[in-house]
């Protein structure tokens, strides 16, 4: 935790003793990252006909690694996001080119369902499940794929994944209650553990704190620093300053491209896009 | 400036004194609509309360012979509507069982597929449905069911009619409900690997359990008065039927019975009653589950 606070004041430090400048143009703006756990080649995706939401994406996410997807809004974030664990196949007329590739496998070969398993997801509002309790949204993904677990079993994932998100001690004596009975913050913090609980190697997050209040924000901040121990993280944001707060990585996306992607103190102290340093000095988005 | 103020001050209270006229008024003429039920409440059990004792719900409806020796006698009329009792649950229960799952699929494919083309036509029809004449629905079961399933008049030729009646309610209420209900609950299912048809049973479906419960109730409500598809296709019966391809009572049939024998008529009221305070009791259960069952997201 302690080290979040100094990253952040060294990004601010360093933000302010360099104004942007643009370096060398000549240097590739997406940074190749060595041995990704994801990669995503040459991905486009079109919602229907022949308008494309994200084109030509490629890019490595890094393991253990939180990396934030920026961009002004409608540039394609929660699209690409979407399109790693093929939640965007909900629209029915939705197609895309080119793949992505969790190790050696290409998803969209894979069965979707055990894909969804090693590549969680959480919303921008919370969604707890309002007809369970706490204790059955953790452990949903096995109820309602019909896995079957001893009760012991249960308890120890209920309580671990609660623990990993520091909702424990708030809920122990109240685990039978409805999960929609709690806070916004602490919703969203059930969500997330209701993602750990199926023991993804991903957890992608579109906006995960955009519905809550600065402390709430702030927890999950700290939660998502501490987790990317045992998971990968992928975050989308509108909020710069969380990204430059917590993430390892960042891309820029700008009207469906990937206009940038590299270690996120590189990018915020020296981008190598115009585009980038427009959108991150606020002349745009 | 003081003077300006008054005035102001003057229409003010012309205002208020408006608004609280109107309000009155409101009040006045929605307690004139309720007037006709207690009304009819009254007159009811006026009418009916001492013909209704243990043997009206398990004795079968009297003959006119015995009513009428009771009537002479100046007693009460001996029996009870047993048989449309039964009847009525038997024909309704078996309506419900076509209609809950057939409404509910119909419905959950309408909120799912709200644009579509196809989704309009089924909305169309549906909506056509609740504008169809029940003795109409009656002339339709005779045609499905009478003839050519049972060879005769039965309470499953019943049973058929009421369940297109009930139908629309339910499709209704289960689209709404359904479409009432945030996409991102199905999204946290899908995103947990969950397959569709299991997201749409298991999380969506009794996260709107209080809308379609309450549309099933009052679509119950609905078709356990109708008397005339019933003239078609159960064409009453003076015994308990439980044989679904037999004739059987029900208790509005039973109260049309009465009407048309000149010895029965005092077992009008009663059963009248019964079959009121029944669609009542349905309503207000609809009611509170509406309010105690509701979801919160
Ligand atoms: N279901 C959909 N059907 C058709 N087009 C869509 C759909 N969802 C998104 N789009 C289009 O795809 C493009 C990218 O949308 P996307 O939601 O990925 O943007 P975003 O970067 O997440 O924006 P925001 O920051 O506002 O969330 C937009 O132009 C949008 O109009
Ligand atoms: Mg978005």
């Amino acid at each position: 935790m302690e080290s979040t606070v100094l990253e952040k004041k060294e990004v601010e430090a360093e933000v302010k003793a360099q104004p942007y400048k643009v370096n060398n143009m000549m240097q590739n703006p997406i940074e190749k990252i060595e041995s990704p756990i994801l990669n995503i080649d040459k991905l486009s995706v079109s919602y229907g006909g022949d308008k494309y939401s994200i084109n030509d994406v490629s890019a490595g996410i890094a393991k253990n690694k939180i990396t934030a997807i920026m961009g002004p809004s409608g540039c394609g974030k929660s699209t690409l996001l979407r399109a790693i664990n093929r939640m965007h196949e909900l629209y029915p007329d939705t197609h895309n080119k080119g793949s992505v590739y969790l190790g050696e496998e290409d998803i969209y070969k894979m069965n979707p369902i055990l894909l969804r398993r090693k590549i969680g997801m959480v919303f921008q509002r919370p969604n707890p499940f309002p007809t369970m309790s706490i204790y059955d949204n953790v452990i949903a993904g096995y109820l309602l794929n019909g896995i079957k677990l001893k009760r012991k079993e249960k308890d120890e994932i209920v309580e671990k994944s609660l623990r990993e998100v520091g909702l424990w001690s708030e809920v122990k004596d109240s685990l039978h209650n409805k999960g929609t009975f709690l806070s916004g913050g602490q919703q969203q913090r059930l969500c997330i553990a209701r993602a750990l609980a199926y023991t993804p190697e991903i957890i992608l997050l579109d906006e995960p704190t955009s519905a809550l209040d600065p402390i709430a924000t702030a927890k999950i901040e700290d939660l998502l620093v501490k987790l990317k121990k045992d998971f990968t993280i992928v975050l989308v944001t509108h909020n710069m300053s969380q990204a430059a707060r917590i993430s390892d990585y960042s891309m820029f996306m700008y009207l469906g491209e990937l206009v940038e992607y590299g270690k996120t103190k590189q990018m915020f102290t020296m981008p190598k896009d115009k585009r980038t340093e427009e959108y991150l000095t606020g002349k745009f988005g | 400036m003081n003077t300006s103020a008054q005035i102001s001050n003057a229409k003010l209270n012309r205002r208020l004194l408006k608004d609280k006229l109107f309000t009155y008024a409101i009040i006045f003429l929605a307690f004139l609509s309720s007037v006709p039920l207690f009304l009819i409440l009254f007159e009811l059990i006026k009418k009916g309360y001492k013909q209704i004792n243990i043997s009206f719900f398990y004795k079968v409806a009297p003959d006119t012979m015995e009513a009428m020796v009771a009537v002479k006698n100046n007693e009460i009329i001996p029996g009870g509507i047993a048989n449309g009792i039964v009847g009525t649950l038997i024909i309704v229960g078996m309506a419900s069982l076509i209609a809950i799952p057939v409404g509910i699929i119909c419905g959950m494919y309408l909120a799912e597929n709200s644009k579509g083309k196809f989704a309009g036509v089924v909305r169309f029809i549906v909506d056509m449905l609740q504008g169809v004449p029940s003795i109409v629905l009656g002339v339709i079961g005779y045609i499905w069911v009478v003839k050519p399933i049972t060879a005769g008049f039965s309470s499953l030729a019943g049973s058929v009619a009421l369940s297109i009646m009930m139908l629309p309610s339910i499709v209704r209420s289960t689209e709404e409900t359904l479409k009432m209900i945030p996409g991102t609950l199905k999204e946290a299912a899908l995103s947990l690997g969950v397959p569709y048809h299991k997201t749409m049973l298991r999380v969506v479906l009794p996260s709107g359990i209080s809308g379609i419960l309450t549309g099933v109730i009052l679509g119950i409500s609905r078709i356990a008065g109708e008397t005339a598809p019933l003239m078609l296709t159960a064409l009453g019966s003076a015994a308990i039927s439980t044989d679904i391809t037999e004739p059987s009572s029900a208790i509005p049939l039973l109260v049309w019975e009465f009407y048309n024998d000149p010895n029965l008529v005092d077992m009008i009221w009663s059963a009248s009653l019964f079959l009121l305070i029944l669609i009542l009791c349905l309503n207000l259960t609809a009611k509170a589950i509406a309010k105690r069952w509701k979801v919160q997201y």
